[in-house]
């Protein structure tokens, strides 16, 4: 793996999390109790043996920085190679919708400074735990020139806005089609939206979408050139999560309740790496009844907290009720609060006695700092 | 050359042997504690938060996971530029090889590394002491009062004053008399073992002690009182809180204990002075459906399916479906079976209960039980150490 470079194109689209997204890109909402989205792929890089990834960092990305730093919790703080911050030049190539080609464009230099002979570039909004040396070996096996990786869904029906579904020639793993964001579609093969494929490719490729006026990597590098390119897929067999819309970021930080997706996720041979916060072991007082919950370390709890998620340094105080939330950091629930359905930001302070409701399929978002 | 105000010297190669099997590979200083720390981390973020950035830490007995846990100090921002930390263990001389024989041998052996900080001051702490103290506050003093020496002090109660070290000062707060474990005693302040010396004056008393063919080279025994012999300036700062050397079993299962009152002396979630410590990468913990956690510190990577009272849990532990934990230190990566009972206990890292085996007793009068590290329990245990 140490032929291979690592991108993180972090231009994604979050018009349908903007809830969670208001000063932050998608790839720094918080995530899992105590990471952020980004953490997963980066720590599945790092893990697979890659020790040299660029991260081509969006508008607004202040809080990226501050928790990326010099990546050292990810072991990339490196007096060679190591993580390189690739900020945009203007805010003009940022949105997804208006392409990111020119981004990548525009860090030519340093792509090409890069001694590395395969680029392994992915988006953050899939969370999920691998090893990438399966996608590598099975690219060199193949000789494809590029390789995806996709999940299966159960239903073809699912609406997953945003996404890019796969079709295969038939009985074969060479990908004829890609149906960029389609209104509906037949197929169930989902794109994690990650491509392995040699530097120069990737290079050429880049080079002769900016010819025609730039683009998004995915349309006009990948699906545009699908007769041109041997394109094949390997497939995800694990626990994987679409962070794109506030219910699935609802659903999916729920699941992780369940030993099997925690397991997955939180493999113990490849760990989550995110920023360290030195905060205490969770206190738990004489009133406390937690069940089915995660909780990091610094909470302070002495109410009631069922299926939830907690993330570090959260206070619930007496007689409060959380259930079925997600509470963020440094959140406080105040006496006889009852939250139900509930996903708050960081800082959010709920006064006591507040009664606070939201659905299972449409869970009430707290904006950060917001005092209730 | 770049001279340094202070250095710190930390003297962590204390075995702690009244803690038994908990410190038989382990110096006392690694203890883990209060669900995520070791003891270090206290002098060491006490350092950190204290602007003194050039720590030595003197090692001898069974510094593996001392040295493993320090590394280059990057836990405790001490990975420096200028300074940073130093491991100091014993070392092999032209003249021959020694072990560290006292506490004032061991920074004699090494001179050397003091002379090249240039020093006006040097700090000596001890690496098996449980508190949070601003030693810039201390220097401030010691400077202001242009001392030879200045050695903190906590108020102890009378009736224990017998177990310390006790200054008696005269106003100004200048020590007049030095007593080790006196029978009467005259005050109750007693040393914490924290001494800043002016960096002269302590190399003149090391290097005349290390001729001294009776001395025990130590600072309480010999030092000390050959200064106050010799009429050195000593004055005695006072610290007020929370201080604790866990010499026993019993006093380490209390000092965690203390950690669950509704507010403890020792205040571990203030951010303006955080206990550094090493943080590994393990996900928030799980507390499953028939969980129930109750007065209890839990750290990250805990899986608890049944119930824990009263109770230290750290790292990555597990407890099984109808398992009880009550009034015990379970440290990490411990595992407890289905049904197993544990009271009043300590559980050294890895440790194994099977399901429903039955550690300690919740009796007061028995002895606190002690299962040593990676050590399997089948059946039932309890009472002996």
């Amino acid at each position: 793996m140490r032929q291979v470079m690592g991108l993180i194109n972090l231009h994604e689209d979050d018009r349908y999390i903007q809830e969670l997204t208001g000063n932050r890109p998608l790839a720094a909402v918080p995530f899992g109790g105590k990471y952020r989205v980004i953490d997963f792929l980066l720590s599945n890089m790092v893990n697979s043996g890659l020790n040299n990834v660029g991260i081509l960092m969006p508008e607004k990305y202040r809080s990226l920085l501050d928790h990326l730093r010099s990546g050292k919790e990810w072991d990339l703080a490196r007096k060679r190679d190591g993580l390189f911050i690739l900020p945009p030049a203007s805010e003009r190539y940022s949105r997804a919708h208006r392409g990111n080609v020119e981004h990548l464009f525009q860090q030519l230099d340093y792509l090409s400074c890069v001694r590395r002979d395969y680029v392994l570039i992915g988006e953050s909004h899939f969370v999920y735990n691998m090893n990438y040396q399966a996608l590598f070996a099975q690219h060199l096996r193949t000789g494809a020139d590029v390789t995806l990786l996709y999940k299966e869904m159960e239903t073809a029906q699912t609406v997953v806005p945003g996404a890019i579904r796969l079709n295969f020639a038939e009985g074969s793993d060479r990908i004829a089609g890609m149906e960029i964001s389609p209104w509906r579609s037949e197929s169930r093969n989902l794109c994690m939206n990650i491509a392995l494929l040699s530097k120069s490719l990737f290079l050429d490729l880049v080079n002769q979408a900016m010819s025609r006026g730039g683009g998004d990597f995915a349309t006009d590098c990948l699906a545009a050139n699908l007769n041109q390119l041997m394109i094949r897929g390997l497939r995800f067999d694990g626990c994987a999560a679409r962070i794109s819309t506030v219910n699935e970021y609802y659903r999916y930080n729920m699941e992780l309740l369940k030993p099997e997706a925690s397991a997955a996720l939180f493999h113990p041979q490849r760990p989550i790496y995110t920023k360290v916060k030195d905060s205490a072991p969770t206190k738990y007082q004489d009133a406390a009844e937690v069940s089915d919950s995660m909780v990091a370390n610094g909470c302070f709890l002495e109410g009631c907290v069922k299926n939830s998620m907690l993330f570090r340094a959260v206070k619930v105080q007496r007689q409060a009720q959380v259930s079925h939330s997600i509470i963020m950091q440094k959140t406080t629930v105040g006496e006889g609060a009852v939250l139900e359905y509930v996903i708050c930001d960081k800082d959010v302070v709920i006064t006591p006695g507040r009664v606070l409701k939201g659905d299972p399929n449409y869970p009430l978002v707290i904006r950060k700092g917001t005092v209730i | 050359m770049l001279k340094r105000e202070c250095v710190a010297m930390i003297l962590a190669g204390g075995q702690g042997s009244r803690l038994g099997v908990l410190t038989q590979k382990l110096a006392k200083p690694a203890m883990p504690f209060g669900g995520k720390y070791r003891i270090i981390d206290f002098p060491l973020s006490n350092c950190c938060n204290s602007g003194i950035y050039t720590v030595g830490v003197l090692t001898q007995y069974q510094p593996l996971a001392l040295h493993t846990y320090i590394g280059i100090g990057s836990s405790w921002d001490l990975d420096r530029q200028n300074g940073g930390v130093y491991i100091l263990p014993p070392y092999a001389h032209a003249a021959g090889a020694e072990w560290y024989k006292g506490t004032a041998d061991a920074i004699a052996q090494n001179l050397n590394w003091i002379e090249a900080q240039h020093p006006e001051h040097v700090l000596i702490l001890s690496g098996d002491h449980i508190y949070k103290m601003n030693y810039g506050d201390m220097l401030l003093q010691h400077v202001e009062q242009q001392a030879d020496a200045t050695i903190a002090v906590i108020e102890v109660p009378y009736e224990e004053a017998n177990r310390f070290g006790i200054m008696n000062t005269d106003e100004s707060g200048r020590i007049v008399e030095f007593e080790e474990k006196p029978r009467r005693p005259k005050s109750n302040l007693a040393s914490m073992g924290v001494y800043i010396f002016r960096w002269e004056a302590l190399r003149d008393q090391l290097l005349r002690d290390q001729q001294e063919e009776n001395s025990e080279h130590d600072f309480g025994k010999n030092i000390i009182p050959n200064m106050l012999a010799e009429e050195a300036r000593l004055f005695a700062h006072r610290f007020r809180g929370y201080w604790k050397d866990v010499g026993t079993i019993e006093s380490y299962w209390q000092a965690n204990m203390d950690l669950l009152d509704d507010q403890p002396e020792l205040d571990l979630y203030d951010t303006e002075w955080a206990i550094f410590a090493v943080n590994p990468a393990q996900p928030p913990h799980y507390v499953g459906k028939d969980g129930a956690v109750r007065r209890s510190m839990v750290a990250e990577g805990c899986r608890i399916e049944g119930r824990v009272e009263r109770s230290v849990l750290f790292y990555g532990t597990q407890v099984g479906a109808g398992a009880v934990v009550k009034d015990s230190v379970i440290m990490g990566d411990v595992k407890i079976g289905d049904g197993a009972q544990v009271n009043r206990a300590i559980l050294a890292p890895g440790a194994v209960v099977a399901p429903g085996a039955v550690v300690g007793s919740a009796d007061e009068l028995t002895p606190l039980t002690v299962i040593g590290e990676n050590t399997v329990v089948n059946c039932q245990t309890g009472g002996e150490a």
